[in-house]
């Protein structure tokens, strides 16, 4: 696939928007699909589905646990339901439901968590998700999906719905740079070179994707060739790309808006320690909740920018 | 199987259910004899009488849905289905053992033609709401019978479906409460009393019926009364007696979750002949 060495980074929809739009689109071809949420909707933009298939949408109130379930009692009946909420409210409140009811079962149900991350900004840590992608990575069976843009959301939510099996797609609330072309394929267990380098290797996801690409401009400007790659697929990973990264540039930085103690960092040093094992550095949100502000603000306090990540590669340059 | 409405049929069907229930959680030398036998009844009635399902078929789509939320009474489910004719009779007393089909509670992964894995409670109903608004989206007559715990009713999940079943009006949803008034610690009404259990019900639109949950015509007529009732879900409160059949199981605390000796199975079977 073609990889480019300078971006332009248009800002684009919010991966709950394009989230919104997907699944209306899936559901204009599929009959089969089945929304749900929690009192979210206009937050989640399941409203759009809502107000175009009102007999397939169930407005559940605020009660997750009983969302999450209802939803695998559909799947058990054949259709493809969509549970959709803020994610610290269906990973968390719903997370015995999740396990008992589609995990274990192994039920197709889809469950999209908007409003990840501490992005969210003013409104603070009680609505911050920054353990969803640890918990659905620790469900057997679990797909999990964080996509960085509307492009790749919108494409993830369609792969999600062909997957038979219970899927997790990850969402953010600000509006997010465009990072992929629109002919770029998406597939669970796949990932997109965005830059090759030579040098060291940024893994990113969701919302660090952008800042990834930022951070490999500026580190070009010194004479460092990084390499970035969207890391879209949480779990299955592809192994093969971090094995490649790790044999040819022998240096990774991996970056994501997530607790670094189970987020994608521990995932991808998994497979770095299992094939060939070399120095690596995590960017992300360190074993602490957040606070409220501006999400710029949160992004910068927190360690989640561009800045960051150059300077975690500059560490893992020495150590390599 | 042949089904019935003959209440003596029922009722010796019931026997052997019973008979079956305490071999096997004998031989497993663990399980829940108590809330296995208060079920009997409303088992037997749903399977043998009321229950669309075929076992040549069991995956029909228009079939009934059936849910153990009180899934450690597994030992009822097995016995039923293998009656029917769905599973293996000879590997009852395999219950709880390695690479059993009859796991220590429901598991979909081992015995397909369950419609959940169950076992962790309060999560039943939410699951019967699910397969009766897929029923209700195909224009299905399938129909999801749900039994729950007492205890299990503690549980916050239990009433956030019940407030969405009765605005949502599934009324193609029926939940049995198994009441035999003991969960492990002792008897409910020391640990979380639940009455008025009907009004409470009724409060979340729900219509109610309440009856003692051994009496098959009580519970036929009932299941009757639920398939007629439009525009809301049917709760059954079926006072039962825990261990039902076995005169020293009954109302004993020590029967919820301890597996009887192998004289205590002898003495059992002797009342149950």
């Amino acid at each position: 696939m073609p990889t480019k060495t300078k971006f332009e980074l248009k800002l684009g929809m919010a991966t709950r928007e394009a989230f919104g739009k997907a699944l209306l689109e899936l559901g204009r071809q599929n009959k089969n699909v089945v929304v749900l949420d929690g009192d979210l909707s206009k937050s989640t933009y399941t409203n759009l589905f809502a107000k175009e298939f009102p007999g397939r949408f169930f407005e559940c109130g605020i009660a997750e646990a009983n969302m999450i379930a209802i939803g695998s009692g559909l799947a058990s009946s054949g259709k493809i339901p969509f549970a959709s909420s803020f994610s610290c409210f269906a990973m968390n409140k719903g997370f015995e439901q999740l396990r008992v009811t589609a995990a274990f079962p192994n039920v197709n149900l889809k469950v999209v968590g908007t409003h990840s991350g501490i992005s969210i900004g003013e409104d603070g840590p009680s609505q911050m998700s920054i353990e969803d992608l640890g918990l659905a990575c620790s469900l057997p069976g679990f797909i999990v999906l964080s996509p960085a843009d509307e492009i790749s959301m919108r494409a993830l939510v369609f792969a999600a719905a062909r997957h038979v099996g219970p899927v997790f797609i990850r969402a953010g609330r600000p509006k997010v740079p465009i990072v992929h072309s629109s002919e770029q394929k998406f597939e669970i267990g796949g990932s997109v070179e965005l830059v090759d380098g030579r040098d060291l290797t940024i893994v990113a996801t969701g919302l660090l994707v952008a800042e990834a690409i930022r951070a490999q401009e500026a580190l070009e400007a010194e004479g460092i060739s990084a390499r970035v790659i969207d890391m879209y697929s949480i779990k299955p990973l592809d192994r093969g790309a971090i094995q490649r990264a790790a044999i040819e540039t022998r240096a990774l930085v991996v970056a994501e808006e997530h607790l670094v103690t189970t987020g994608l960092g521990v995932r991808v040093s998994q497979v770095v320690a299992e094939t060939n094992p070399c120095a690596m550095e995590f960017v992300g949100i360190q074993d602490t909740y957040a606070e409220s502000g501006a999400p710029e603000e949160l992004l910068e306090k927190y360690g989640l920018l561009g800045r960051d990540i150059i300077a975690a590669s500059r560490r893992v340059l020495t150590r390599k | 199987m042949k089904k019935t409405s003959n209440v003596e049929q029922l009722q010796a069907i019931a026997k052997q259910i019973r008979r079956d229930i305490v071999e096997m959680i004998t031989a497993a030398k663990s399980g829940h004899p108590g809330g296995s036998l208060s079920a009997v009844e409303i088992l037997v009635t749903l399977y043998f009488d009321v229950l669309r399902h075929d076992p040549q078929n069991p995956k029909w789509p228009d079939r009934d849905r059936f849910i153990l939320s009180k899934g450690h009474a597994a030992p009822v489910l097995y016995s039923v289905l293998a009656e029917c004719g769905y599973t293996p009779k000879d590997q009852l007393r395999t219950l709880r053992k390695l690479g059993s089909i009859y796991q220590g509670h429901p598991d979909v992964r081992f015995l397909p033609v369950l419609e959940a894995s169950t076992g962790s409670l309060g999560e039943g109903l939410s699951l019967g709401i699910g397969m009766a608004l897929a029923a209700k989206l195909d224009a299905s007559p399938t129909r999801a019978y749900v039994v729950l715990g007492d205890g299990e009713i503690q549980e916050g999940q239990i009433w956030e479906a019940a407030m969405f079943a009765g605005d949502k009006a599934v009324d193609n949803l029926v939940a049995i409460v198994d009441y035999n008034g003991i969960q492990l610690d002792g008897f409910v009404d020391d640990i979380m009393p639940l009455d008025p259990l009907p009004d409470k019900w009724r409060a979340f639109k729900w219509h109610a019926i309440e009856l003692n949950g051994h009496d098959i015509p009580a519970l036929q007529a009932a299941f009757r009364e639920a398939a007629s009732t439009q525009g809301k879900p049917t709760v059954i409160v079926a006072h039962t007696v825990k261990g039902k059949g076995v005169s020293f199981m009954e109302n004993n605390p020590k029967f919820h979750g301890v597996a009887p000796t192998v004289e205590e199975m002898e003495k059992a079977l002797l009342e149950l002949a």
